[in-house]
């Protein structure tokens, strides 16, 4: 893809720049973490070491001794509701009778500098009753399990069953495959200034998040007050890939903020974070395909076990998404699935980029070569063979009415070129191993692999979501306001591009991002370009009318015969030609505009209806370098061609393709958060890793526009399938370089040579 | 608390008195919380991510790690330093243009760096600059438009010699 | 004053008498680790980092003597580079850019950790520590400096001034392995080290300390044929049942022992092409 660089005007389809670039890369834009006020305390929080034990007692005394200190909150103050959740409102604010997980909160502190919070948390003595730890999900929910909260331990179970469950084929493979829990490791952790009213009967928050509106509602039931009186303000988000869609601190400080009657700033470092957010679910997925004698799927039956760790979150809507993403995106007439989300003692589990999709299409690919394998035939030809088309049934009775290219997405894929073989004298880096400077080029062997995916984008499940959007159209400015997270992935540069399109503006004044108009919904789901963009496109549409008929008035026209061309407004039958900002001279036009998608349905007990709102496809090809007697990998090159609809911004979907690529590599080779009997081993960035610069592959992108004529400018969300077959991509092709079976994802060291 | 004390740094050119500071804080903390110079971010706070990277006396470190008492006598600069007059610097400026910008909170790290790069080799090849850059995690991007912006600088400053 | 920024080596070694509870810092990159994560607060901090003896660097024709403060920036290239090679290898291993800036070897001893990247060089290359105090310095061999996982065998009141690295007649060099190809915690790595008809082999990662390889190090000077095929896998499998590795959040005792038997292997097979 080659990006246009010509800077015309920064309408849809142009790589506008970032409005917030400047800032940036200066350090003038104020994150979340950045922000600071007169007489600000700092908050810290008290969190349990154990997975589980009973809380005995609670003595703050000494806390309080420490000279600074000005709060000390726990779960007795707690004026609200005791819980909160996205799902199911079953997450303590502070744990009061027992911890289900290491790293739950018990108190938080206010107090005049961070090293005294830290002095205070310290003081706090707490008296625990071990328990033991449960924390392998199918013990959770055997027949012989013990409930570890009052809702049990099974957060969901559901079945999908289609067609002729007795159908089989003369090929029948079977896997069981391993996911592990991925981190979202956005770089700004948590953070949040809570400022109270002078009257202490409402609080004013800047937050990095991923839904204001949500966050508020959650917020105002445990703080008891009315939503009016919760007023949120985005903070600079850091980076969010669904760890930003939970409540984490905001309860926390606007108590805090409250009791002190002060602002009070709270920020995770690095190893609280790791405690204070959700993560990707770990998951166990046994799969078995039955096939023709050509390779092409007869049926599924599939069973998932999710992780949803101590409290439910989202996990009952990753379960779902899991299942009914079974087939992957390939037919398949009959298919029996059986998921169950567990609650243990583990860390909680919820959002994450891909949501559920991510484990489904690292089975359901494992599969697709095993099929290929016993059919002989090419992992690109089994693909291409099962490839769903728009029009075919999901297995969900769903029928798939997306714009389904993904017949295009593989062989776009496969033409991409390959990289030349590692040289003979290759550069030490190029390696696997890298600077530890362990191989020889002769110990490397290269290997390819692929990968498919198909992805729900939107919220499913009969959900209403809508987004709000306002535009203002004066002297030749559109002036726009949302509540859409902007948390780097680029609507606040999209917003401005789509009233360019529309309204014939050059200038474009966006508003402070808060809860002063409608929700727009959460940045997830790939859902905000669709959404909000819808929205910002329907405001916009309808000022746009408005311009019309004002110009049709003044000229004695029919409205409809107006046009925008360029930064005019135009006459199509005649000669009339006026520039928006003389049209718009003197005048105001305001409209508000709230997008809701299609209505979805929940599934029945067999797991049929229409739940999802639409889809968007993607092929990956993964070329990787291997050590196979160290089990090192260097991941050369991505190809990918994905269906992204219309491309609105070259730049930006370019920059979600890269960027989710290397989250999906990272899962592939190396991020894994370590949990031992419940604790966590790995809470740093020394030992959770991230990929660096020298682990970033080449990517070389193909983008299939085939406009949705569902999606409101043709344009399907791009943000989660870049994330999702990379993952199996590249364990497929350390496969094909070693010639060895492997079924878990990150694939570590000894899992290639051992 | 003890174990206070009272010190002055020189940042961008600029003496700062720090008064009864906690010893244990790093200089990115005291950076962003004494000075107000909050562009320098914090990460992992142990070296592993780069956001936090600043120059002390020409050698590019993590400031996170730097216990600030220890840093008098030195000259430290920051990413506040690098456009003072306003005026983008090229890096700066290809960083926008080419897209290496998402969330932006590795971004001035990642700036620190590329001109620590670019002042003592003008013309890196591909495996230096992933090598220079290799602390720096960026999350988002995937790096690849962190390399074209790079690229960018390179090719300019080796087109206008 | 609670941090001391002594100016030179007998400024610094009055202070520490003065001072024994104090920390000792260089670099900082570990000790502030440690305070960020809340494990450690210190009251008073002797600040080594500006003291010119420190930092310098005597290359001779038989050894090179480098200061405890010089950043493995320095040891990756040039002529340091250029005189130890197998140090600049770990050099370049160590954390990344922005940390080879920092840290330093007095720091890689200082903490001791067994995943210190720098110390199976020092160890096969028969390095030895300058520990200075008020009464003067002494020079304490690697072997006998590291006693213990983070434990080394220096006084209260002495500091890590420099360490004599000698100069080897035969090829050096060092592997380590780490799950990411750059700015990554050592899982095993290893030093070899030809010196005339002489091995050594020292391990990181995979023991208490560093571990000295001297059986396979003897079995190897006892052979008469030093070539023959076969040498390299048998030294690769005599290291490997020399460590004594665990299983850890970063890897396991088997894939340790399993890695040190190919970097051997590899590391020895890379000495005797050359």
């Amino acid at each position: 893809m080659v990006l246009t660089k010509t800077r015309q005007r920064d309408v849809l389809g142009h790589s506008a720049l970032r409005p917030d670039g400047t800032a940036k890369v200066k350090g003038d834009f104020a994150f979340s973490s950045d922000l600071w006020a007169e007489n600000m305390l700092w908050g810290a929080t008290l969190r349990s070491p154990h997975p589980h034990a009973r809380i005995v007692s609670i003595d703050l005394s000494k806390a309080w001794k420490v000279t600074g200190v000005e709060a000390i909150i726990t779960a007795s103050d707690v004026p609200g509701q005791l819980t909160y959740g996205l799902i199911s409102e079953d997450q303590p604010v502070f744990a009061f009778d027992v911890v289900r997980y290491m790293g739950e909160p018990i108190a938080a502190v206010a107090a005049d500098h961070p090293e005294t919070c830290r002095r205070a948390l310290a003081a706090i003595e707490i008296t625990y009753e071990i328990l033991p730890p449960l924390t392998d999900p199918e013990m959770s929910i055997g027949e012989q399990h013990i409930p570890i909260h009052p809702d049990g331990n099974l957060i969901r179970e559901q079945r999908i069953v289609r067609g002729d469950i007795t159908a089989t084929g003369p090929i029948v493979v079977e896997g069981t495959y391993i996911i592990g829990m991925q981190d979202q490791a956005f770089l700004g952790t948590e953070s949040a200034l809570a400022t109270p009213d002078h009257d202490g009967g409402g609080v004013e928050v800047y937050v990095a998040t991923q839904w204001l509106h949500e966050d508020r509602k959650q917020m105002a039931k445990c703080l008891n007050m009315p939503e009016e009186k919760v007023r949120l303000t985005l903070g600079g988000v850091g980076g969010a890939f669904g760890a930003r869609e939970d409540i984490s601190l905001q309860v926390h400080t606007s108590l805090l903020a409250l009791r002190t009657g002060r602002p009070v700033k709270m920020q995770y470092g690095r190893e609280e974070s790791f405690f204070g957010h959700v993560h990707r679910h770990p998951a166990k997925v046994w799969m078995k395909h039955h096939a023709t004698a050509e390779g092409e799927i007869v049926k599924i039956e599939a069973r998932f076990l999710f992780d949803g760790g101590a409290y439910s979150s989202t996990s009952a809507a990753v379960l779902l998404n899991g299942i009914t993403h079974t087939q992957g995106p390939y037919r398949c007439p009959n298919a029996i699935v059986e998921g169950f989300a567990s609650r243990t003692n583990n860390p909680p589990c919820g959002a994450m980029r891909g949501f559920g999709v991510v484990q489904a299409c690292f089975a359901h690919e494992g599969q697709m070569d095993k099929i290929a394998e016993a059919a002989g035939i090419s992992p690109v030809a089994v693909r291409l063979l099962n490839a769903i088309r728009t029009g075919d049934t999901l297995i969900t009775g769903q029928i798939l009415e997306s714009v389904a290219p993904v017949e295009r997405c593989i062989r776009e894929t496969d033409a991409l070129p390959l990289p030349p073989p590692l040289p003979t004298d290759a550069h030490e880096l190029l390696l696997p191993g890298g600077s530890g400077l362990t191989a020889d080029r002769r110990h490397i062997v290269r290997g390819i692999g692929y990968g498919v995916s198909i992805k729900n984008i939107m919220y499913s499940e009969g959900f209403d979501d809508y987004s709000t959007a306002r535009c203002i159209l004066k002297d030749g400015v559109a002036t726009i306001k949302f509540a859409t997270s902007e948390v780097g992935q680029g609507f606040v540069t999209l917003a401005p591009q789509i009233a360019r399109s529309v309204l014939g503006v050059d200038e474009v004044v966006t508003e402070t991002i808060d809860t002063q108009i409608g929700s727009a919904g959460s940045t997830s789901a790939s859902r905000q370009t669709w959404m909000s963009g819808g929205a910002m496109d329907g405001a916009c549409r309808m000022v746009r009318e408005r311009l019309f008929e004002h110009v049709a008035a003044i000229h004695k026209l029919d409205p409809l015969q107006l046009a925008i061309e360029n930064t005019d407004v135009v006459d199509t039958r005649g000669h009339l030609r006026i520039p928006v900002s003389e049209a718009s001279s003197g005048v105001r036009f305001e409209e508000t505009f709230e997008y809701h998608h299609r209505p979805t349905e929940d599934l029945d007990e067999n797991g049929q209806g229409n739940c999802h709102v639409a889809f968007a496809f993607v092929a990956h090809r993964a070329v990787v370098d291997v050590d196979p007697e160290l089990g090192l990998v260097k991941v050369v090159q991505i190809a990918t061609a994905q269906d992204v609809g219309r491309v609105l911004n070259p730049l930006s979907v370019l920059g979600q393709i890269e960027g989710g690529i290397a989250q999906g590599l990272g899962l592939a080779v190396m991020e894994e958060i370590i949990v031992q009997d419940g604790k966590v081993r790995n809470p740093s960035f020394t030992d959770y890793l991230l990929p660096t610069a020298l682990d970033a592959p080449t990517v070389i992108a193909s983008m299939i526009e085939e406009p949705d004529p569902q999606a409101p400018m043709g344009a399907k969300g791009v943000g989660e399938p870049p994330c999702i077959s990379v993952t199996p991509a590249i364990v497929a092709a350390i496969r094909n370089a070693v010639g060895k079976s492997i079924d878990r994802c990150p694939v570590r060291p000894q899992d290639i040579c051992l | 608390m003890s174990g206070h004390q009272n010190y002055t740094l020189n940042v961008n050119g600029t003496e700062h008195p720090v008064k009864d500071a906690w010893i244990g804080e790093s200089l990115l903390y005291v950076l962003r919380e004494r000075l107000g110079l909050p562009g320098s971010k914090g990460a992992c706070e142990q070296g592993e991510c780069g956001s936090c990277t600043v120059v002390i006396d020409g050698s590019a470190v993590c400031s996170c790690l730097v216990m600030a008492a220890t840093a008098v006598d030195s000259q430290i600069a920051t990413i506040e330093g690098l456009a003072e007059d306003g005026t983008l610097t090229d890096v700066q400026e290809a960083f926008i243009t080419e897209g290496a910008v998402q969330c932006g909170f590795c971004t001035p790290g990642l700036v620190m760096a590329v001109h620590h790069l670019l002042e003592s080799n003008d013309n890196p090849d591909e495996m230096t600059v992933k090598e220079a850059l290799s602390g720096n995690i960026c999350r988002c991007t995937g790096y690849g438009r962190i390399f074209a912006a790079v690229d960018a600088v390179i090719a300019q400053r080796q087109a206008g010699k | 004053m609670t941090v001391f920024i002594p100016r030179s080596l007998q400024e610094a070694t009055d202070l520490i008498a003065e001072h024994p509870d104090a920390h000792l810092l260089t670099g900082g990159t570990d000790l502030m680790v440690e305070v960020n994560f809340n494990h450690r607060r210190p009251e008073k901090v002797i600040s080594l980092g500006k003291i010119e003896e420190l930092h310098q660097v005597t290359i001779n024709d038989d050894h090179v003597i480098i200061g405890a403060a010089v950043p493995y920036a320095q040891m990756e290239k040039g002529e340091l580079g250029e005189s130890l090679p197998a140090l600049a290898e770990a050099a370049r291993t160590v954390g990344s850019p922005q940390i080879r800036a920092a840290g330093s070897l007095g720091g890689n001893l200082g903490t001791c950790s067994p995943a210190g990247d720098s110390l199976p060089v020092l160890s096969a290359t028969n390095s030895l520590v300058h520990l200075t105090s008020a009464g003067g310095t002494r020079m304490v061999p690697f072997s006998e400096f590291m006693i213990g996982p983070k434990r080394n065998s220096r006084q209260p009141h002495e500091i890590i001034t420099a360490v004599t690295v000698p100069r080897t007649c035969g090829w050096q060099g060092y592997a380590k392995v780490g799950t990411r190809n750059a700015m990554v915690i050592s899982v095993a790595s290893a030093c070899v080290v030809f010196h005339d008809d002489e091995l050594r082999i020292a391990l990181g990662s995979v023991g208490p300390t560093i571990i000295r390889c001297t059986d396979t190090e003897n079995w190897y000077q006892s052979l008469a044929s030093k070539k023959s095929t076969g040498v390299s896998l048998e030294i690769g499998s005599r290291a490997s049942q020399e460590s004594r590795p665990i299983d850890d959040h970063r890897s396991t005792a088997d894939y340790r022992r399993h890695a040190i038997k190919v970097l051997a292997q590899r590391l020895f097979e890379r000495g005797m092409s050359k």
